[in-house]
């Protein structure tokens, strides 16, 4: 399988501190790979570097949709281009529009797929209410698939915490990426929601046809849902294999005991 | 080489009344992060109660030095307590809603203060004494520099001083700088936010206060409309140095001062104002951080 | 509950701000007379303005507070009596049909004097309105809007001392001369911050002021520009009565227009990442939407509306100088959008109306008008944020759409 995504010596520098130590991943098509590590280890920083929201130090970042040309390089793309190139992501700390209705945010998400502008939005010749129509649709058979029909109206923040956190992801899945990346998708979930957004990420991957790159602190999940894993600390990758390895690596185990034997 | 030396201390001159001005500017900004526009009608309202006392004490028949002393001092308590007052009203209950809010709350306060001394006082220029004595050492130089220059320069130097050594060596202004670091983080480790703020405000707008009598007497007038341009100006020079940071201010200050200073003296008075607003959009543009600030990355 | 703590608390409230406002109230200095009076009276007035007062800000605090914590639990949203009044059919129809009669024949009603108050009302509904994509809708703090106002103003008057251009021909020239400078000026600052931007196009504001002041060969300076040509009908002579009825709806024709091409926006691709925008720059971004292309569409917009104001107010006083492009307009202009509602447009045409025909009206308060607009500033962003009229969001039904037909109302 080719990769979709494939970052090499990632490096990223705040001041003095090195957040990212040259990480090397990868994501495959159809694959889900979880980023984990201890808090502070530098994973939404990895986020935001490929994300285009931090322009790293160094490295190389290309993204590659699966069957298609060559890849394209990150380096140096706004956060728009990113996902105008198939990359979407979630907010570990909930970004969503809190004062729009839960299906305008979700058409945001349309928003760099289609293209009428201002003479459309005033004059609204035909085509440009075909889009309009379109997009409501569009957006409408997303929130069912994620099963938020019932709030469609509502303003974002007034939904149930573990429903901002659906909402974000399907907001995402509008932008239609082949790669999604999730930041602590399960964060301050209960149980049951949990179980229900384990079953959500297997669905998203079987119908949108995406690949998924998550972080993630609960580990049942992580363990159950990921093909691969990567373990970073302290900026650097320090493991990187099937969930059993991983399991079992004395490094992890290490970084994650915190026993301090050559920090 | 006269004229330099002129418009070089009148750039002195400028930029120590911008630093007291832009100091409290500076401190509200790195602690509650809000442009306080009503800050330059603090520094007017300092301005007109340091006018209303020496009047009455010199129909009083009071002492001039007593005079200067116990006015500056009045007008700081009294800029204190306004800055002490506008941050519960206008700002406090804003905490946590959207910056946009307090930043037009801030800007009605602004336009309050002004049309308040405007309609309990007089719209008029009202002429300000200049009771600083001249000193006997200034007497040779007395065309270039005046005393109470000099009185202005003293005093930016120790406010400066005592500020450092405030934030820097005492309870509360540690306290201080963990607010401006992390506010939540602040709270739980114990630090009453409240205070520290409120704080801020009393001791950034006596600065303010201080600055308007020295300017006042230095210029020797005042109107309602004085503490707006010296505002923004004062404003422009704590972004210029990085905003957030007090030795910043006070250099962007100086820089501002000087470059004015130069600027009119030797090119065109006629855009004196421009220049500032120029000045402001080019920092913003290119070097937003300001010369002494680090550039933030905001939390995402 | 009028309990002796709450007294205590006002009573003292009522002494802190009657210490406060001591030396500038009581205290008034005559420095040619070298004499000073005392106006005692403030003071009791202060006392006991502050006593009463303070009672009504506590309570309306604690009403703010139990509002927050009520939304928090998930409450619904209150609308408010306008509110429901315009979504309910059987009072929107009467009432818009009520509103056009009225706006109709208030030129022929009332005086030449009205008439000319309610076109400067319609000018501030208009570029309130501008005023109203760039900070209500862009969530773009733009105090130096009145720069734009002057673009167009002076376009007019410029063009035709030299050129003899028309007022027709002025209004698509002055309102594209504003859009561009709408992108001349957005395209450096609108990467800044929010509050940045706030203080730098005061700035910007601020230096084309001083520049029509001091370039006299360019500007005519303070002395500004007399004897601007009224619009014109076909060639008709007009005399002042029929003139200003004219002005009075071309400027109906214009709120029209405006109020058509805002609502339009508000419910479109680029409406939604204007909003979006506002709510959220780094996810907005992470959407895939193009910040800066987004901002300045929002920014260039309300400058467009701002320079077709400017060619009107030119037009209507016939007289322009550069005070009347002072700060303190692009502040007034943003007082309508704060109290009438940031991003509502029945708000923004509200909130005109209150702002600019009360203080005519009510010519003792007319002293106090800026006093006054302060105090709202400040009120309003601390009790209403949202203004007299909230923004309120389109809602959709799905009928026929898939199998489930939903239409959640609460």
């Amino acid at each position: 399988m080719k990769p979709v995504l494939s970052v090499s010596q990632l490096t990223m520098d705040f001041g003095g501190l090195r957040a990212i130590d040259h990480i090397d991943l990868e994501v495959r098509a159809g694959e889900i790979v979880a980023l984990i590590g201890p808090n502070g280890a530098g994973k939404t920083t990895f986020f935001n570097c490929i994300t285009g929201i931090y322009t790293p130090t160094g490295g190389d970042m290309l993204l590659a949709a699966p069957g298609e040309g060559g890849p394209v390089r990150l380096n140096g793309l706004k956060p728009n281009k990113v996902t105008e190139n198939g990359m979407a992501r979630t907010f570990q700390n909930i970004r969503l529009f809190p004062n729009m209705t839960v299906l305008e945010n979700v058409m945001i998400g349309r928003h760099c797929r289609l293209h009428s502008g201002i003479p459309g939005a005033i004059f609204r010749p035909p085509a440009n209410r075909r889009e309009e129509k379109q997009i409501v649709e569009d957006s409408y058979r997303m929130l069912e698939k994620i099963g938020l029909t019932g709030y469609v109206n509502e303003f974002a923040k007034n939904l149930p915490y573990g429903a901002q956190r659906r909402l974000e992801i399907a907001r995402a899945l509008a932008t239609e990426p082949f790669i999604l990346l999730l930041d602590e998708p399960a964060a301050g979930m209960n149980a049951q929601e949990t179980k229900e957004l384990d079953e959500l990420i297997v669905r998203i991957r079987e119908q949108e046809k995406v690949s998924i790159l998550l972080i993630e602190h609960d580990m049942k999940l992580v363990m159950s849902l990921s093909d691969r894993i990567y373990v970073v600390d302290y900026g650097k990758r320090i493991a990187e294999g099937a969930p059993e390895a991983i399991k079992n690596d004395p490094a992890v185990i290490k970084a994650y005991l915190g026993e301090d034997i050559d920090a | 080489m006269d004229y330099f030396l002129e418009l070089f201390l009148g750039g002195l001159t400028r930029g120590s009344i911008y630093a007291l001005i832009a100091l409290g500017y500076t401190m509200v900004y790195g602690i509650i992060e809000l442009i306080n526009f009503a800050h330059g009608e603090i520094y007017m309202i300092g301005a007109f109660t340091g006018l209303i006392v020496i009047s009455v004490l010199t129909l009083l028949g009071w002492n001039t030095v007593a005079i200067i002393i116990i006015a500056a001092l009045v007008a700081m308590v009294y800029s204190a307590a306004y800055g002490y007052t506008i941050e519960k009203i206008a700002y406090k209950p804003l905490r946590g809603s959207q910056r946009l809010s307090a930043l037009i709350s801030a800007i009605g306060m602004s336009l309050f203060l002004q049309n308040y001394v405007l309609l309990a006082q007089t719209s008029n220029f009202l002429p300000f004494p200049n009771l600083i004595p001249e000193f006997g050492i200034v007497k040779p130089i007395e065309h270039i520099v005046r005393s109470t220059e000099i009185v202005i320069y003293i005093a930016a130097a120790l406010v400066m001083v005592g500020l450092t050594v405030l934030i820097k060596f005492t309870r509360m202004g540690k306290a201080m700088r963990a607010v401006a670091q992390d506010r939540d983080m602040a709270m739980l480790v114990g630090v009453d936010v409240n205070r520290v703020i409120s704080f801020t405000f009393v001791i950034g707008s006596s600065i303010a206060a201080l600055g308007g009598v020295l300017v006042a007497s230095h210029i020797g007038q005042v109107n309602y409309y004085v503490g707006f341009i010296a505002g923004i100006k004062a404003f422009v020079a704590a972004v210029l140095g990085g905003i957030g940071s007090m030795p910043g201010a006070v250099l962007g200050s100086l820089v501002l001062g000087w470059t004015e200073s130069f600027f009119t003296g030797y090119i065109s008075s006629d855009y004196e104002d421009v220049f500032a607003f120029v000045f402001l959009v080019l920092i913003l543009i290119f070097r937003p951080a300001g010369i002494l600030g680090r550039s933030q990355t905001d939390k995402v | 509950m009028m309990t002796f703590q709450e007294i205590k608390k006002s009573f003292l409230a009522a002494i802190w701000f009657m210490f406060l406002t001591f030396p500038i109230m009581v205290i008034k200095v005559n420095t040619i007379e070298k004499t000073i009076e005392w106006h005692w009276w403030r003071m009791a007035a202060v006392g006991l303005g502050a006593f009463g007062l303070s009672f009504l800000w506590r309570y309306l605090i604690r009403r703010k507070e139990a509002g927050k914590r009520k939304a928090e639990v998930g409450g619904e949203d209150k609308q408010t009596l306008v509110q429901r009044l315009l979504s309910n059919p059987r009072f929107y129809l009467p009432g818009l049909i009520a509103t056009a009669v009225m706006v109709v024949a208030f030129p022929f009603v009332f005086s030449l004097y009205q008439t000319n108050i309610m076109i400067t009302a319609l000018i501030y509904v208009v570029v309130g309105l501008g005023l109203n994509i760039v900070v209500g809708l862009a969530g773009l703090l733009d105090l130096g809007y009145v720069a734009f106002y002057a673009v167009g103003a002076y376009s007019y008057a410029l063009l035709n001392v030299h050129f003899g251009v028309s007022f027709w021909m002025a209004l698509p020239i002055g309102a594209a001369l504003a859009f561009l400078f709408g992108i001349l000026l957005g395209f450096p600052v609108l990467r800044l911050r929010g509050d940045y931007l706030a203080i730098v196009t005061l700035g910007f504001g601020e230096i084309i002021r001083l520049v029509l002041e001091n370039w006299n060969e360019f500007s005519f300076g303070p002395s500004g520009i007399a004897n601007i040509p009224k619009p014109g009908l076909f060639g008709i002579d007009l005399n002042l009565q029929q003139s200003t009825t004219f002005i009075y709806f071309l400027m109906i024709a214009l709120a029209l227009m405006t109020i058509f091409v805002v609502r339009r926006l508000q419910d479109s691709r680029i409406g939604r990442a204007w909003i979006a925008l506002r709510e959220d720059e780094v996810a907005c971004q992470a959407m895939g939407i193009d910040k800066t292309r987004t901002k300045l569409s929002a920014f260039a917009l309300g400058a467009t509306w701002a320079g077709m104001g400017g060619v009107v107010f030119a037009a209507k006083t016939t007289f322009i100088n550069p005070t009347s492009f002072t700060i303190w307009e692009s502040i007034i202009i943003l007082c309508v959008v704060v109290l009438g509602g940031m991003g509502s447009i029945v708000g923004v045409i509200i909130g005109a109306m209150i702002l600019i025909l009360l203080p005519e009206y009510l010519r003792a308060f007319s002293e106090y008008r800026m006093l006054i607009f302060g105090v709202i500033l400040v009120l309003m962003m601390v009790f209403r944020p949202g203004g007299i009229i909230s923004d309120v969001r389109r809602t959709y039904k799905f009928e026929g759409l898939g199998n489930k037909t939903e239409n959640k109302s609460q």
